[in-house]
């Protein structure tokens, strides 16, 4: 039994963790008895005095007043039985006897760290939160646990004694931001900061839709200015498409792959399709050409045009193709699409192309025509990009995209010529279709804007 | 005295209240309420000075357990600073056969009960759940949840009933405690209608401290609370909390009717929090000093003190001696807080069913193998 105790910051009020030294009430050499208060200590909660735990003299303060200290930090050391003498120095530093984890609670119990987080108390939560601390498991490499405060070691006896235990860091949430409490667990439990929010709830407190959108947005790395940042509540198509791609990219695993054509003869043939009678009062574009290729190639390859049923194990080949287009519109990315565009002629494909459109950019597309696509183009090209490697829409396995059409140096016909050329992207989803079936499609959507009438002719 | 003015106390609220020893410890012969019941205590010195003794040692004994909260030894404590004669007169009040409900701030009332003061301090401390034989000493365990005890004691008290052991002088009562928030719960309005429906034998015992938490009175009632009983149909009176001789003889009465078949009573102790609802709250933050320095003016040990000292019943070496008594228990109790052995997480699964169930069984196992697989598992 040693003579010199430290003790140790308790947790005052059920889950703080940390308490700033007021005033000492004593100092060093002070001769005090059991109980006697020693030191005025403020915490989130209340400014409380503390009583010694032990009659003695004060052999040490550890924090001058102002100075905010760690639950478990040791703060004071009291040598218990002064009257044996003098005590040698150094071996009274390696003597010292921390109090074993006072102050610090069991998980589980009120005043420790509940599952998830939160913490137990007697009376409202806690409000901060408190870092689990669990036990190694057997077997796993040890990473000195923080919360376990053991005797030094008597060589490095001074520099243990003057560093507190260690506790990691965590995100704690300003006290001046309004959340309830089943929100403050769900940002905990996502790993989102309150402070960082905007909250869009009454009197500006933060909803779980801020929660859940401030997830589904990039978290900007370091906040420099936010006086020069804008925040754009996630709502609506965004937090749709969010969701959408989300979900997509994590449970299809795509693949994308990409070919370079010279789609010279397809822009001729548009020149043609518009000076004929049929086509005079549409707007005809080289995605018209690009959706015919991808219903034609989808008859010699359905196989793309499929959904991977993981509920009943199966792949539902559709034998219809309700063909998606990317639209961009004021309200956000939607992919409407054109029921059974495979029975449609050129000429209704592109009246359907149009009033989709139109519809789109009006912003009056109904959910019906959103709903139940199965295969879809992206027409990256109208932004002047070569191409991009698209995210399948949930429950397609395929979709195309179609970058610029540029007057680019080519060899055609062992030449090097200007030609029209542009670059397709195909993602698809490789549980269903595998690398040998995807590229034979995009070659054949390849071939066909390379040749629209030799395609037509041939597969036809 | 003519009734009326007769319930009028030194220092008392509008609309008086029974009080036998003024905070200048002038003792009142008898009180005489408005319905004509008389109030009075018959002590001899030797109780007196048993009933000072009680209030010095359960004050010491709290304030030790507050002290042990601020050294990381407790989790929490709920003091029962300033409450001591109202619990200690009341606790004392009762018959052996008499069960009390309490608070978990009861711990005045817990030591009248013969229990040992350690007993509760397992629940602060987290190692065990404060648990003691109610039946034994008839005193439930603490209650958390505010005023869900009232039902229980009027639950129980029905019971009596149905028992046939009322109707006497040798019949059974109950005592329900709560607070003046607890009057705001649905709890306790339930147990005053079902109480005054069926007649049962149980004292409501209001130890109204002036806040629930943080919230004065005028935000639970805008009446005294001690008229509700009125609209329950079973008589209501107010007290001198503070006053130990007014809280013992009250209560001693209205056990007495219940216990007879008179039914139902509400007692109101008018009394003040000096502490901190617990170790977790900051009265400073909704408490003005001079209304606390008001309370102090009637502190129930000093009027006790200074009337036992006027009628020289006791002198400084009495007074002396009960204060190393009473520090002695409190550095005895300090000791055994401090020997508690910490629980084993596997005794969780120990009191769930009385005569175990295969089902917690094989929880218990399957928590043992996982328990195993952290480093320092005794098992």
């Amino acid at each position: 039994m040693s003579r010199i105790k430290e003790f140790t910051l308790p947790d005052l009020g059920e889950g703080l963790t940390e308490g700033e030294i007021l005033a000492w009430l004593v100092k060093v050499g002070d001769t005090i008895e059991l109980n006697q208060p020693i030191v005025e200590v403020e915490t989130a909660k209340a400014a409380v005095e503390i009583p010694a735990k032990w009659a003695g003299v004060v052999t040490r303060i550890f924090h001058e007043a102002g100075t905010t200290v760690e639950v478990g930090s040791p703060i004071v050391a009291i040598d218990t039985d002064p009257s044996a003498g003098p005590v040698p120095s150094a071996e009274s530093l390696a003597a010292v006897e921390i109090a074993p984890a006072e102050g610090a609670v069991e998980p589980g119990l009120i005043g420790g760290p509940a599952p998830g987080g939160r913490t137990a108390v007697l009376v409202g939560y806690g409000p901060k939160t408190t870092t689990a601390k669990r036990r190694p498991r057997l077997g796993t490499p040890s990473e000195s646990p923080a919360n376990v405060v053991s005797p030094p070691p008597p060589a490095a006896a001074a520099d243990v004694v003057a560093s507190p235990p260690v506790r990691p860091e965590v995100p704690v949430a300003s006290a001046r931001v309004l959340a309830k409490p089943p929100v403050r667990k769900l940002a905990r439990d996502l790993g989102v900061d309150l402070t960082s929010l905007t909250g869009s709830g009454p009197m500006g407190s933060v909803t779980r839709d801020d929660v859940h959108q401030a997830v589904a947005a990039p978290q900007p790395t370091a906040v420099i200015d936010g006086s020069r940042e804008r925040r754009i509540p996630v709502k609506g198509v965004r937090k749709l498409t969010a969701e959408n791609m989300t979900a997509s990219a994590f449970t299809a695993p795509h693949v994308t792959e990409f070919l370079t054509i010279d789609v010279t003869r397809s822009m001729k043939a548009l020149e043609k399709l518009k000076g004929r009678r049929e086509f005079a009062d549409l707007r005809v574009s080289p995605l018209l050409l690009v959706a015919k290729a991808v219903l034609l190639a989808v008859g010699r390859h359905p196989m793309v045009n499929s959904t991977w049923s993981g509920g009943t194990n199966e792949i539902v080949v559709k034998e219809y193709v309700n063909l998606g287009i990317a639209a961009a519109t004021e309200r956000g990315l939607i992919v409407p699409n054109i029921k059974d565009a495979g029975r449609l002629s050129l000429r209704e494909l592109a009246e359907a192309l149009n009033t989709l459109v139109q519809v789109a950019k009006s912003g009056k597309t109904p959910p019906a025509d959103m709903a139940g696509g199965t295969l879809s183009i992206t027409n990256v090209g109208v932004f002047g990009v070569d191409t991009g490697t698209p995210i399948l829409p949930p429950g397609e396995s395929a979709i195309l995209a179609f970058g610029a059409v540029k007057p680019m140096p080519w060899v055609h016909k062992g030449k090097i010529k200007i030609r029209q050329v542009t670059t397709l992207g195909l993602s698809f989803d490789h549980r269903i279709i595998d690398g040998e079936l995807g590229s034979k499609f995009l070659r054949d959507v390849g071939e066909f804007l390379t040749d629209p009438e030799g395609a037509l002719l041939s597969w036809t | 005295m003519a009734n009326g003015e007769s319930e009028v106390g030194a220092d008392a609220p509008a609309g008086g209240f029974v009080q036998l020893l003024t905070p200048d410890g002038e003792r009142v012969d008898s009180v005489t309420t408005a319905d004509g019941m008389t109030y009075s205590v018959d002590f001899t010195d030797d109780e007196y000075k048993e009933l000072y003794r009680d209030l010095v040692t359960v004050r010491r004994l709290d304030a030790e357990a507050t002290a042990l909260q601020r050294q990381g030894e407790l989790g929490i404590w709920a003091s029962l600073l300033g409450q001591e004669a109202a619990q200690v007169g009341s606790g004392r009040a009762l018959r052996k056969q008499d069960m009390a409900f309490p608070t978990y701030r009861e711990h005045g009332v817990l030591y009248t009960r013969g229990i040992d003061p350690i007993m509760p301090f397992g629940l602060f401390r987290g190692v065990d759940q404060g648990g003691w034989d109610p039946n034994e000493f008839k005193f439930n365990t603490y209650t958390i949840v505010i005023g869900s005890q009232t039902l229980h004691a009027t639950g129980y008290a029905m019971g009596i009933t149905m028992d046939g052991k009322i109707g006497n002088a040798d019949g059974e009562a109950v005592i329900a405690y709560f607070g003046d928030g607890a009057t705001s719960q649905g709890d306790v309005n339930e147990a005053f209608v079902w109480s005054g429906v069926f007649n049962a034998p149980i004292v409501f015992f209001c130890q109204n401290n002036q806040y629930a938490i943080s919230e004065p009175l005028e935000r639970q009632t805008r009446i005294p609370l001690y008229r509700r009983a009125a609209g329950y149909g079973f008589p209501g009176i107010r007290i001198d909390g503070n006053d130990v001789l007014a809280s013992y003889a009250v209560t001693r009465a209205a056990l007495d009717q219940a216990r007879n078949g008179q039914g139902p009573s509400l007692i109101e102790a008018y009394t003040y929090r000096m502490g901190a609802h617990t170790s977790s709250d900051d009265p400073t933050r909704y408490r003005i000093a001079s209304e606390v320095e008001s309370w102090k003016a009637k502190d129930p040990i000093a009027r006790m003190k200074s009337f036992l000292t006027k009628q020289q019943i006791a002198d400084d070496t009495f007074f002396g001696e009960v204060d190393e008594t009473a520090k002695t228990l409190a550095l005895d109790l300090r000791e055994r807080v401090l020997a508690m052995p910490d629980p084993q997480p596997v005794t969780m699964f120990d009191n769930v069913y009385p005569h175990g169930s295969p089902e917690v069984d094989a929880q218990r196992a399957e928590f043992e193998r996982y328990h195993a697989t952290f480093e320092g598992s005794a098992n």
